[in-house]
């Protein structure tokens, strides 16, 4: 009846989860004592989990993000307290079946479920806005993929309390993930919960790319299109390209796992190298899906604080294409020590150092956007300062790896960890959250605290420095990745260090939160209600703040690459709305909510729970659920419909009358 | 600095950390042992300094550039219409592509010279030890052909004398790493990996597996020993008097259990044809319905892909 799912699942003795258990427990009943006392919930229903508004999924991506980083972070810090302790001989206080979940646990979270709707939350915010669009192409799609992305966010945290999570490292290497090795359901969570967010990781790709090819505004040719968007379309058709790789991998590793197969098992003529080869395939580019949007979120901060045109913006367009383009040809790199031959790995070795030229261009263009600039120093730029400088270390480790026979001696080191957390801290965290200050106003309509905002900068950088610079020294003293304990107690002060500086990166994470918390309480005087607090240059600073869920009363013409400054230098600095009265307005067309998505979402979550514990009767009538709701939205015919003209010259009337109390 | 009194613990941590940094010359890999090990610190360096070409300009006019053009400085120049120099452009593809034509022909050369299946020397090649490392969960097993001989987490060789690891995987991948002597191949199962190696000095190495394989992975650790030629011999009578032996039916089966930690054992008497039956097992059938022949010929990695 319950398939492999007992009580005995639950891991009573485990006074750590437990307690975590138990805070997650409370923390959850006082959210929903909260929304129920305050009658929230068709509010919540209907203005957010059946949104098809992009501009609500893009928030809602950001704040699952955020508390999932809460999550990660937490398995960080487990991680160093436990290396700061476990030396010469001592065994810490993580037991090595708990350890190897964490720093698995810590590398999914942090990749799948905090970069991946960091960077897709800030997409679904800004892309559209960027465009001149009033929707993505299939809104439908985007609250689908929001919620099967949510599914296995949830199918990751059931995995603590119930049964265990995959103990095989993030991406569970065959034949350690086959289940001669790994018999337990911690890989099977790992399988799901990546199947069904990657599932709606693709769709996103799709729906993404579809609409900057197709949803552009009139005049909006593609290199009149602002940099976030040019790297967003490029990580979207990573995303097709790449994602399907990660599904047919995990595929082939479920067929071995459930039905016997074996493609990677060490026997029968399983071949597990091809398995390092498909996930590897897929797993270099995706590092390029995270990162170039953080490149052009740079580039927007950078451009819009020097108050200044982007340097070189069709050199930073072509280096973010031969970035994507040659991401899909370095993915060898990951194991040079596999044995290939030496003109292999040298190609490789090659390959990867040339992504290091655009890469390396896109530096140079955004230092000289500075140059002759008035760079005002807020915290957006700050992250940007701070990335420049990080992002380059890491780079130089990078190709100092790429270097096949360096490799050699480097690879699966501490070094290896530096790196990636060099350019994935300095690229993606600090990308993401410049861009989160920056499109906050543009979401809510008040600015965040500036002084918290640095506070966190400064408390990441210093962390960040402190507590991966020790890792590069005891690489080099044959330091291992995914180590429980070590012998060398001569490495134990570096390990402190090492703790010291996740303490300061979690006083970092604190200073976010204090800043949501004040910037929220002082959310009247930090108001800005022109919808353009940055004088920026693109798009999105054109409409009210936060947009009405149209976007644009009137869908704006663009004559030039930043067409919204350009149209402000005419006017003297000022962009005043037209006057409501003397304006023509007409019906839009705009997509009606759905209750497909959640539904569909709520029976994955059913579905891949009732596959990890082999309860074959649930999972049959969960995949049926799926099927009828899905044929049923099929043969829905109301799924849009028109806001009168009357309606968008009230809304409109409301912000300029505002607008002029202002003035 | 010190008007921050809170900064003042993170100097003290610095200072902790500054031994460690002056030390760093003396750690594995800035320090080697043998002969591959020196090239691969030399090749290191090199890269790391050409990368300084661009990496300290970088950092220089990112902190000049901010600094100069901020905006309270109304002596500097503005020009917001200011988007494209060709000139500027030209230099900024130019330098990074030269630094990496350099470091692209760095790369070709040292792949090859330092490729692990070449021999350390192609002459002598006959000279050169042959020892066969296979990771079992979670322990190294080492075999010496020639000498029938077998050992659990210590390894012995020579000083100055060629050693051709070979390289398997009784259980999951693992990696075969001694820092001190250079570079590390991954261990597989089925999988017949090359490996050439020398330590040019005398001295006990550690040596572990950097590949994650499961609960007992942080104890894959051994020992290395470089030792002179009569203290080899010694250790190898000393190995030879075990009363313990191993063959792939007899012994092999419950050393490729699982277990942690696992002491220095020795085996003499050891089956030549262990290695090639732990390869074969992997490749008919099921491990434990194994049978030998002799035609089948293992294959090395390369081939295989």
């Amino acid at each position: 009846m319950f398939g492999k799912l007992s009580l005995e699942a639950i891991p009573y003795h485990e006074p750590i989860v437990m307690s975590v258990a138990v805070v997650m427990a409370i923390v959850g009943a006082y959210i929903v004592g909260w929304i129920t006392f305050n009658k929230k919930w068709i509010y919540l229903w209907k203005e957010w989990i059946t949104s098809v508004d992009h501009k609500k999924l893009g928030i809602m991506y950001f704040l699952v993000a955020l508390v999932m980083l809460i999550r990660g972070f937490s398995d960080a810090i487990m991680m160093r307290t436990q290396q700061a302790m476990a030396a010469g001989g001592a065994e810490g206080y993580l037991p090595p079946e708990h350890y190897d979940q964490i720093f698995t646990a810590h590398g999914v979270i942090m990749i799948f479920f905090v970069a991946m709707p960091m960077v897709i939350g800030l997409m679904n915010l800004v892309v559209p806005l960027q465009i001149g669009a009033r929707d993505v192409a299939f809104p439908f799609l985007n609250n689908l993929s929001f919620w099967l992305f949510a599914a296995g966010v949830v199918l990751v945290n059931i995995s603590l309390v119930v049964g265990e999570f995959a103990k095989t490292g993030w991406l569970a290497y065959a034949p350690l993930s086959e289940s001669t090795y790994s018999p337990g359901v911690g890989v099977d969570y790992w399988i799901w919960a990546l199947q069904i967010s990657g599932v709606g990781t693709t769709l996103t790709g799709i729906n993404f790319f579809v609409t900057i090819m197709k949803m552009r505004t009139k005049g909006m040719t593609l290199f009149r299109m602002p940099i976030f968007t040019w790297t967003s379309l490029v990580a979207n058709g990573l995303i097709i390209a790449s994602f399907p790789i990660l599904t047919a991998t995990i595929a082939m590793l479920t067929l071995d796992r459930y039905l016997d197969f074996h493609f990677f098992t060490n026997d029968l003529g399983g071949n597990m190298m091809m398995y390092v080869n498909l996930i590897w395939a897929w797993g270099h580019p995706e590092v390029y899906i995270l990162i170039l949007p953080a490149f052009g979120v740079f580039s927007e901060v950078i451009a819009t604080f020097a108050k200044k045109r982007l340097f070189g913006y069709h050199t930073m367009v072509w280096a973010t294409v031969a970035i994507g383009l040659l991401s899909f040809m370095v993915w060898l790199h990951h194991f040079f020590t596999m044995g290939a031959g030496a003109n292999v790995n040298a190609f490789f070795g090659i390959m990867t150092m040339i992504i290091a030229v655009p890469t390396g261009v896109k530096i140079f263009n955004w230092l000289f956007t500075m140059f002759r600039g008035r760079l005002e120093f807020t915290s957006p730029v700050l992250w940007t300062l701070g990335f420049i400088i990080t992002f380059t270390l890491g780079g130089m480790t990078g190709v100092m790896l790429a270097v096949p026979a360096a490799n050699f001696v480097l690879h699966n080191s501490l070094f290896v960890i530096a790196h990636f957390h060099n350019v994935i801290i300095g690229g993606v965290v600090f990308g993401s959250l410049a861009g989160y200050t920056f499109w906050f106003p543009k979401a809510f309509g008040f600015t965040l605290n500036e002084k918290w905002g640095k506070r966190s900068f400064w408390c990441w950088i210093i962390g960040f420095y402190l507590a991966f610079t020790p890792l590069y020294i005891l690489s080099f003293y044959g330091a291992v990745r995914r180590m429980q304990s070590y012998p060398n107690a001569d490495w134990q002060p570096l390990m402190i260090v090492a703790w010291v500086g996740a303490v300061f990166i979690l006083a970092g994470i604190l200073c976010t939160a204090i800043q949501l918390y004040v910037s929220i309480r002082d959310r009247k005087a930090r108001a800005d209600v022109t919808g353009d607090p940055w004088n920026g240059r693109t798009l999105e600073w054109s409409t009210s703040s936060p947009p009405p869920h149209y976007n644009f009363a009137h869908l704006p013409v663009v004559n030039s690459i930043d067409n919204f400054w350009e149209e402000k230098q005419r006017r003297g600095g000022q962009a005043l709305p037209g006057n409501p009265e003397q304006t023509e307005y007409q019906d839009i067309h705009m997509p009606r909510n759905t209750v497909a998505g959640p539904v569909i979402g709520a029976f994955s979550i059913v579905l891949g729970f009732a596959l990890v514990w082999h309860i074959w009767w649930l999972a049959g009538a969960s995949a049926l659920g799926i099927f009828v709701s899905f044929i049923m939205r099929v043969f829905n015919d109301d799924i849009d419909y028109h806001v009168p003209a009357d309606e968008v010259r009230q809304t409109e009337t409301e912000h300029y009358q505002q607008v002029q109390m202002q003035a | 600095m010190g008007r921050k009194p809170y900064l003042r613990p993170l100097g003290a941590l610095l200072m902790a950390a500054l031994p460690f940094l002056i030390s760093g010359c003396s750690s594995a890999l800035m320090d080697p042992k043998g002969q591959v090990g020196e090239e691969q610190r030399v090749l290191i360096i090199t890269a790391f300094a050409l990368m300084l070409i661009v990496v300290i300009p970088v950092i220089v006019m990112t902190l000049l550039f901010a600094f100069r053009y901020r905006e309270s400085n109304p002596d500097a120049a503005y020009k917001p219409d200011w988007g494209h120099s060709k000139a500027i452009e030209v230099v900024v593809w130019l330098i990074p592509c030269v630094i990496i034509v350099v470091l692209a022909i760095l790369t070709w050369v040292t792949s090859h010279s330092l490729d692990p299946m070449k021999p350390i020397d192609a002459e002598n090649e006959q000279n050169a030890l042959e020892i066969q490392a296979v990771s079992l969960d979670w322990k190294w097993l080492f075999i010496y052909p020639e000498q029938r001989l077998a050992s659990v987490n210590e390894v012995a060789f020579p000083a100055n004398r060629p050693v051709h690891f070979r390289i398997s995987s009784g259980s999951v991948m693992n990696s075969f790493w001694i820092p001190a002597l250079g570079t590390q191949i991954y261990a597989m199962a089925g999988m017949d990996s090359n490996l050439h190696l020398i330590a040019n000095e005398q001295g006990t190495y550690p040596g572990r597996s950097t590949n994650y394989s499961g609960a007992g992975f942080s104890g894959m650790t051994f020992d290395a020993l470089a030792l002179s030629e009569p203290e080899f011999e010694r250790w190898v009578d000393e190995v030879n008097s075990s009363d313990q032996t191993l063959s792939f039916e007899d012994g092999y089966k419950e050393l490729a259990q699982p277990s942690q930690s696992v002491p220095v054992q020795y085996y003499s008497d050891v089956s030549p044809d262990l290695y090639r039956n732990i390869l074969n097992s992997f490749r008919e059938g099921k491990p434990d319905e194994h049978s030998t022949t002799e035609h089948s010929v293992p294959m090395s990695a390369e081939t295989a892909e």
